[in-house]
Formats: C-alpha cells, structure tokens, sequence
C-alpha cells in the first residue's frame, strides 16, 4: 500500500508572532520553526497503518517549502515514515491552497497513492483548504478531523469516526482518500536515535516546478491579503454591577454573547 | 548563543526536549514528590537509543558521542535531574567502562541488554573511608579458583537498587593502595550479593541511591575488567566522562532555573511593577545569563574533545567545576527572584534547589576538581617551562 | 456575479442558528453589489425548516431533499451546490464555520474553481469587493483578505461575530430542487452520528472551562460547575488548592503544576489566582472571575469580573445561559 502523509514547515505553537517593519507578513526573526502539530499525528497514522497492513507498504511524505523544511522532513523520516519528497520552488512562495493543490496532486499522481494522511490545518495560515482542493484535484473522497481510524480486511474501505459539534460522526469511505487528522487520534512517536542514524540514509527526493511539468504555478492570484492587523489589546478587567447575584449573571452572560461573543 | 549544532544533532536535541516536556514533565512533579523511580521512563528512553548513546552499532549503541549524550542530559536535566543523573551514570560510566576495559566476551554478554535499556547500569566506588580518596577502598576480592569473593560495602551507588549489572571496585592487593584495585561486573543475582540501607537525600528524590552489601559475594573471574591492579586506572577513566554528564546536568538544571526566573518575574508585580522591571533582578538575570552561556562553552568543549579521542582530564574537571558552582548560583539566584513562594513546594525552583545541591559533590567534589586541574596545568607548566 | 447564496446547514432535524449571521453577511455583501441573497437547504426536512428563515429578506430557498443526501456526504452535498452555482452565477457563497461548513466549502470551491476566506470573523464591503478579515497563526494576528477578478468567493464564518439578521420585507420564494446526486457519486458517507456521552472534554481540548479554587467546600459542590460545563459542551478545571484537599482529580488540576489550558473561555469560581494558576490559564482568550474578594489578583487577568459569592453567581449564569443557547 503506498501511503502518502502531507507535511508543512511552520512556525512553533509557542512562539510569539509579530507582524514585520513592511506590514507585509510576519517577522520570522528568531522564530522557531516545526512539523505543523497537526501533521505528527498524519505522520502516526501513516506509520500505524503502514504496521498494520504490512507487506511491501511505503510511507512517503510530501512537503512544499523552502529550503530548510529539509529538516523537518528528516525529522519525519527518522519517525520511521520511508521516503520523502521536498518541492522547493521559490515561485511557490505565497501559493494559495488551489495552487499548491495542483502541485502536490502531480507529485503525487506521480509517486502513486491509495491513502493521503494530512494535519486538519497548518497552524500558520488555518485556512484548512488544502485537503478538499487536493481531493477534488486527485477525485477522491475526502474525510475532515477524525478522532478513530480503522481499514477493512481488505484494505479497501476505512472506518472513521469524526468529531463534530455535541456528537461523533461514523463515516465510511473507499480507498483511495484523504483524510484530514487532530489531537486525540494517536499519540506522535518520537524519532527515535536509531531512526535519526537510519534517516541519514534514507531519500529525499527534491522537485521544483520544472520537474513537476506542472502548469499549476502559472495560475492566477484570486485572493491577496490587503491588511496584517495585531491583536486588540486586552484591557481593564470590566467588574459587572448590580443589585443582586441574578443580575450580575445575567449581564455576564449577555457581555459573554454579544461583546466577546464566546457564547 | 548559536553552537553551530548539526541537522542530526538538532534532532537529537529535538528528540530528547520532546521527550522531557512531555513523556518526562508529565510524571517528574509526582515521582520526585514520592520519591519514586519510573521504571516506564527507563524503558522509554532505552527504546529511543538514550542508554546506548556511546556505544558502537554492533552492541546496539547509536554511537552518537559524548556530545550528543551532554546536549541529551542537558535537555532531561530542564525536566527532571533524578532521570539525567541515572542517564550519566549508565552511559558514561558503565557502558564506557565495559567498553574500554571489558573482555569480547563481557562486552557481548553485557552492552547489548545496557544499550537497549533492559537493564540498568551501576557504579559502585564509593565506601564510608573512601570518598575523594579513592586509594582506602577496603572491598576486598580474593580469588578462589575460576571465583572472587567479594566482601565489604558501597555507599551512595546511584540506582544500585535497580540496575542489573554493578560496576564495582574492589581491592586484590592489600599491599598496594592505589595500584591494588581492580574493578568487576556484579549481577544483583550473585550469590551474596545484597541492597543494604536506602538513603534519605535532601534532593534527586526520583532516583534512589542505595548501599550495596558484599558478603562472601561471589564473582566469575570473567568479570574481572582489564585486570587486577588496574582498578584506579578504570575508576578515573569513567569518572572523566562521567564529569562532563554532571557538567550537563548542571546546564540543563541552570536553563530551567533561568526559565522559571524570568517567566516568575514577568508574571509577579510589587509595588505596581512587573519585578523584571527592576535593577536588581535585571542584574541578577544578566549574571545568570552569563553563567549559563560560560558553562555551555566548557563543556561542549570538553565534550566534543572527548569526542575527538584527546584527553580530557583538566578540561572535564574544568567543565564540572564551573558549571555546578554556577548552576548552584544560579539557582540561588532564581530562589530569591521568586520570594517567599520559591521555597514552597509550589514551585519548580524549589526542587531544582534541593537537586542542585548534588552537583558539586558527586563524582568528584569541587574540590577535588581544583585538585585536578592545578596538578594537570602544572605539569603541563613544568613539561613546557622545566623550572 | 452579484447574488449570494447563504447555505442552510441541516443536523439532527434542525436548522443551525448561524443561517442568520450569514443572513446578515449577505446584506453586507448584497449592499454594496446590489444583488440578491438566496438560501440553499439540503437534508432531511428541507422544506419544513425553510419556513424558519421566512420574512429575513431571502428572494428564495431551494430545498433539496431526497435518498442521497438524507446523510451528510461531502461529495453528495458538493454536487447539489456546484450545480446551483453553475447554474444561478452566484458571486459570494456563504457557510456557518461548522464541521461541515468547513468540510464542504474547500471542496465546491476547488469545483467551481472559486476562491475561499476561512474561518472569517468581520466582513466589509469596499471598492466593489468584499474585504474578509480572519485569524492566523491560532488567533495571534488577523489578516484582511480579498478576492482578485470575478471569481466565486467562499466565506465560511464563524458563529457568533455577526449579529444575527432582523426581520426585512419581502416574500421568499421556496423552490424544491432535485439533488442530480447518483449513488455512486458517493464514496465517502456518513453513516451515523453518536451523540457525545456525558463524558467531559479533557481541560487541555476544551473550549471552554469552569473553574473551582479554594471557595469550593467540597468535591459536591464541584457540581455546579459541572452542570455550567456540560451545558456549554465544556469542562471542569479546579485549582491546586482543591485538588491537593482532594475533592477532585489531579487530571483537572490548572496551573504550573497542572495542565496549561488555552480555552476560548474561562470562568475562574472563588479562585484567588495565585501566580502558579495564572500560569496554567493566562493565554485563554476570555476570562472570567467570580470571587468575593474584590482585591483577588485573578481580577488583575480577567476580562469580566464579578465581585460576589459564586454559589449564588453560577446557578444564575447557568439558568441565564440556558435561555440564551
């Protein structure tokens, strides 16, 4: 079974994001970059999965970027997943999810594929498109942040489990498909010092668009970022008035709904 | 600072942090508390390749080095310094030991069960008259056709309770105080072979540190290491490397010390300022900084010097000294950032405190270390400059 | 290209409430392109449920209601919307920021070779284009994003930014449409939906968390806080005080020692906020304090506060919410 997991480089979930001098994107200046938190628990499943169904199964990961995501995905490779596959274009820059779609459907097409692990969404931009567009560019179906994974006998169909709002959804799909991952599905290995000896020896093959003969690149901007905002300042905390206990309550919930609106 | 590290040295690095933040900090706070060994974090870190990160391939090792067992000690050391001194012990005493000084056979026999963690190592040197001065060692091993027979006893031998092989030295020569020593492989199994009292310490609690009780204790003549009489030889060999692991325990306890300051005084606010906002903890984190930086330069040097097959005796001793009585500094300094609630339980700072305290004591004091380093920059004084 | 169409999501039976938020999305956009809103409803009682949307401004509502899309299926779904769009010439295209808002939406786009703006909070409407803003970066900045050419744009939104619609003049047409859906379209279906048991979410997933400090008498009356949690899909936390007391397990404990939560909401209940709690719950985007200590540090952190006894404040809040939700 050829098992494909997607990965992006971005920057760490504790890091602070500063929007640069230009207001033209974020300062990377110090910032620590990782494995999208999403994409260690793509990578699991992918490595679950390949154990489960065994035989000659590869794992391979896919991951656009610039130059040092060469790192990230050795990090990946040491995990244990097979092979990996850097498309490094600087024309790939600012992709939008419906260009970087169509290069990564080529590269993936030409790989081959029966299953596509992915992180839900990068925690840079959390747009959470790339899946659907890929999926519609592959024509396969497509599944969204599932909490359980199991495949048939067969290995022809899965059975996820998706969390929706209040409930978990069953879903059953056909191979090949993608399928979108988050917290609670697994628990993410670590790599291991042997699998860091043995990642050393393992391929990664790198593509620009050239080698991908992909005309995805070429394709029109539709959307462009007009504005870089900071966060509000967090101000005074707002003490709620009133007669009695009942009263306060019910302006606290009314600030909760219509100010901060977490309601 | 940027130490330059390499890709894989980042993801050793990356590998050992992880597991420390996670695995690690998600037990540290109750086993120090209940004094308690996790014998799962043992099994863990044997499985990702930490026991057997000195060691070559064909003995299960990932060969990875001296400095990359320092940047990994460093980073368990943040999180939980029991875990980081038992790491030390195994790697740079008992694996390099069996390495160096074991026959073929031992070494089969023993580094492959070491290197994946299925058991653990122990060194026992020490004895109540025979601390520093490793020449009053009064075990005493005589040889008894293809046996020696062990008698005496060993103090504070780190995790002695648990491991499966004991380094241990004893005397064969009664005549001959340092060249009369000789060191040996003990299963707990042995015959006479016993856990005698288990030390209440002031810190290191998730560790145990036990005596070990030799009587008519009976050892193979296979596991006699290198010799007799070569004893003194190995100790201080072991202790070497075993000096730049401390070193890095005092690193990694010295970077959590420093994180808890500054994350306590941005929080903290006396007399309507943010504390970080004051000379005197600007001034006392500005020390702090440094010394933490000096110590990395020390022993990475030391480390990777190891690496590069030099010896490395002042240099490691240079590297124990200055980072342990900084990291004892250092803590120090961020206790009294954190006032009052520094010395509760409450908070991380406090422990680091009690664990800290260790560090210039074992493997050689500081002392002993100055002892070192003046007799080896001498000697290099009077090979260079002859009086 | 001047029309919008909002679509209705349908889930166990009902309509979702954040159709008038997109209701409202759509007057903003129809303001500025002088175009019409249209609504789309497909599921299990379609033609019922547009009667809710009745008398909001809507110039018609398809209902597609048949076999194949009795079940969500994103392929199902996707086919009955791109169809529409192909079909009517729809500009804007409006989705709540739900599980399946945020499932389907990405793929009709990629369909109809459209654009998309996730997870958006405000729109506005400016030089002949619908300006999005959204967070990135977990919510640490925002960004305004725009279209570029005439292009179908996708915009799912999230509950809760837009005030929902008032009522507007105007009939709405109701058109039942077929679903042009063929079972083998079909290849990934949700077969079943299991509504979560009364298990709480673990304190480091949660969105949001009601909080119990050294005010709580004992593990009962934790249970207050519990049935505040349960009825906002949250869960409990409490501080290292109570814990250590053990009226409840260390798994819940906030703080240095404890967990470090992120929730969207936090109510802190008769917790002082020492230094070590805040250091658990400091990053939660919307924090409230209810103690009786008007000098308690936690109100230094808060966003709201209420100076009172939390055995009287949280049944309140509860019993007020509940009328709200």
């Amino acid at each position: 079974m050829k098992i494909i997991v997607l990965l992006k480089r971005v920057p760490d979930t504790e890091a602070k994001i500063l929007i640069n001098s230009k207001g033209s994107g974020i300062n990377e200046e110090g910032v620590k970059f990782i494995i999208n938190t999403y994409d260690e628990y793509a990578i699991e499943e992918g490595l679950k999965l390949k154990e489960t169904v065994g035989g000659d199964s590869t794992v391979t990961v896919v991951c656009m970027g610039v130059e040092e995501s060469t790192e990230i995905i050795r990090t990946a490779l040491a995990m244990g997943v097979d092979k990996g596959i850097h498309i490094c274009d600087a024309a790939l820059e600012k992709a939008t999810p419906a260009v970087i779609a169509t290069v990564l459907a080529k590269a993936i097409e030409d790989n081959g594929f029966d299953i596509i692990f992915c992180g839900k969404q990068g925690i840079d931009y959390d747009m959470a498109q790339t899946q659907a567009f890929l999926a519609e560019k592959l024509d396969i179906p497509q599944v969204n942040v599932i909490a359980e994974f199991k495949i048939s006998e067969d290995n022809k169909k899965v059975f996820l489990l998706r969390r929706i709002e209040g409930a978990d959804e069953k879903v059953e799909a056909d191979l090949p498909v993608i399928i979108s991952c988050a917290k609670g599905l697994n628990e993410p290995r670590y790599a291991s010092l042997p699998g860091i000896m043995k990642a050393k020896k393992k391929e990664i093959k790198k593509l620009t668009l050239a080698d991908l003969d992909s005309s995805g690149a070429s394709e029109e901007k539709k959307s462009t970022i007009i504005n870089w905002l900071p966060l509000p300042k967090s101000g005074e905390c707002k003490i709620i008035e009133g007669e009695e206990p009942g009263e306060k309550a019910v302006e606290l919930a009314r600030l909760l709904r219509e100010e901060a609106k977490v309601l | 600072m940027n130490y330059q590290l390499s890709e894989e040295e980042r993801m050793l690095q990356k590998t050992a942090e992880d597991f420390a933040n996670k695995s690690l900090a998600a037990v540290a706070v109750e086993s120090n508390e209940r004094g308690e060994f996790q014998e799962d974090i043992y099994k863990q870190l044997g499985e990702l390749g930490f026991l057997g990160m000195t060691l070559p391939e064909k003995y299960g090792g990932v060969d990875f080095g001296n400095f990359c067992l320092a940047l990994s000690i460093e980073q368990i050391s943040r999180v939980c310094a029991s875990t980081a001194v038992a790491i030390s012990v195994h790697n740079s005493l008992v694996n390099w030991v069996i390495l160096n000084f074991g026959s073929d056979e031992i070494r089969e026999k023993y580094l492959p069960m070491l290197a994946s963690g299925e058991t653990l190592g122990a060194y026992a040197l020490t004895e109540s008259n025979a601390g520093s001065d490793i020449g009053s060692i009064q075990t005493s091993a005589v040889r008894k056709g293809d046996n020696y027979i062990l008698n005496g006893s060993k103090l504070f031998v780190s995790t002695g309770d648990k491991a499966g092989v004991v380094i241990v030295f004893a005397r064969t020569d009664p005549e001959n105080r340092n060249q009369g020593l000789a060191a040996f492989i003990v299963e707990p199994d042995f015959p006479g072979f016993s856990i005698g009292k288990v030390e209440k310490k002031m810190g290191l609690k998730a560790s145990s540190t036990v005596e070990l009780v030799f009587e008519d204790c009976v050892v193979p003549v296979a596991n006699l290491l290198a010799e007799e009489g070569k004893g003194m030889e190995i100790a201080l060999g072991g202790l070497d490397g075993g000096r730049i692991g401390i070193a890095s325990q005092a690193l990694g306890i010295s970077q959590a010390a420093l994180d808890e300051a500054i994350r306590f005084a941005r929080e903290r606010k006396q007399f309507g300022t943010r504390i970080i906002d004051f000379q005197s903890t600007r001034w006392k984190i500005a020390d702090m900084v440094t010394k933490l930086e000096a110590s990395r330069l020390l022993v990475y040097a030391a480390a990777k010097s190891r690496d590069r097959g030099e010896v490395t005796t002042k240099l490691t001793s240079m590297a124990k000294l200055f980072s342990t009585r900084a990291a004892n500094e250092i803590v120090n300094d961020s206790l009294q950032i954190h006032g009052g609630v520094g010395y509760t339980s409450e908070f991380l700072i406090e422990r680091l405190y009690r664990d800290v305290r260790a560090l210039e004591i074992y493997e050689g004091t500081s002392e002993i270390q100055k002892m070192v380093i003046s007799r080896e920059i001498i000697k290099e004084y009077d090979r260079i400059f002859p009086e | 290209m001047n029309d919008i169409l909002i679509f209705g999501e349908i889930r166990n039976g009902e309509l979702k409430r954040v159709i008038k938020e997109l209701v409202t999305a759509g007057r903003i956009v129809t303001e500025g392109t002088g175009g019409s809103i249209d609504a789309v409803l497909i599921g299990k009682g379609a033609s019922d449920l547009s009667k809710n949307i009745a008398g909001l401004g809507i110039r018609k509502t398809f209902c597609v209601d048949d076999n194949l899309v009795e079940k969500y299926s994103t392929e199902g779904y996707a086919k009955v919307l791109s169809d529409l769009i192909t079909d009517s010439g729809y500009g804007y295209i409006f989705f709540g920021a739900t599980a399946m808002g945020r499932d389907l939406s990405p793929r009709v786009a990629a369909r109809v070779d459209g654009v998309m703006f996730s997870d958006c909070v405000d729109l506005r409407f400016q030089d002949g284009r619908c300006i999005a803003k959204r967070p990135v970066y977990s919510g640490k900045l925002f960004v305004e994003i725009a279209p570029v050419g005439k292009i179908p744009v996708f915009i799912t939104l999230r509950p809760n930014n837009l005030p929902p619609a008032d009522s507007a003049a105007g009939e709405t047409e109701t058109e039942m449409r077929p679903s042009g859906v063929m079972e083998d379209m079909i290849r990934a279906l949700a077969t079943e939906i299991i509504p979560m048991a009364g298990g709480r979410p673990d304190i480091t997933e949660a969105e949001v968390i009601i909080a119990g400090g050294r005010a709580m008498k004992d593990s009962e009356s934790f249970e207050i806080l519990g049935e505040l949690a349960d009825l906002l899909g949250g869960a409990v936390g409490a501080s290292r005080a109570v814990v250590d007391a053990g009226y409840v397990p260390q798994s819940i404990q906030v703080g240095q020692t404890g967990k470090i939560v992120n929730p969207k909401l936090y109510i802190a209940c008769g917790i002082s906020g020492a230094i070590q709690h805040l250091a658990g719950m400091r990053t939660s985007k919307v924090i409230v304090a209810i103690n009786k200590d008007s000098n308690a540090p936690i109100f230094e952190r808060a966003h709201y506060g209420i100076v009172g006894d939390l055995f009287e404040v949280v049944p309140a809040l509860t019993e007020e919410i509940r009328k709200l939700l």
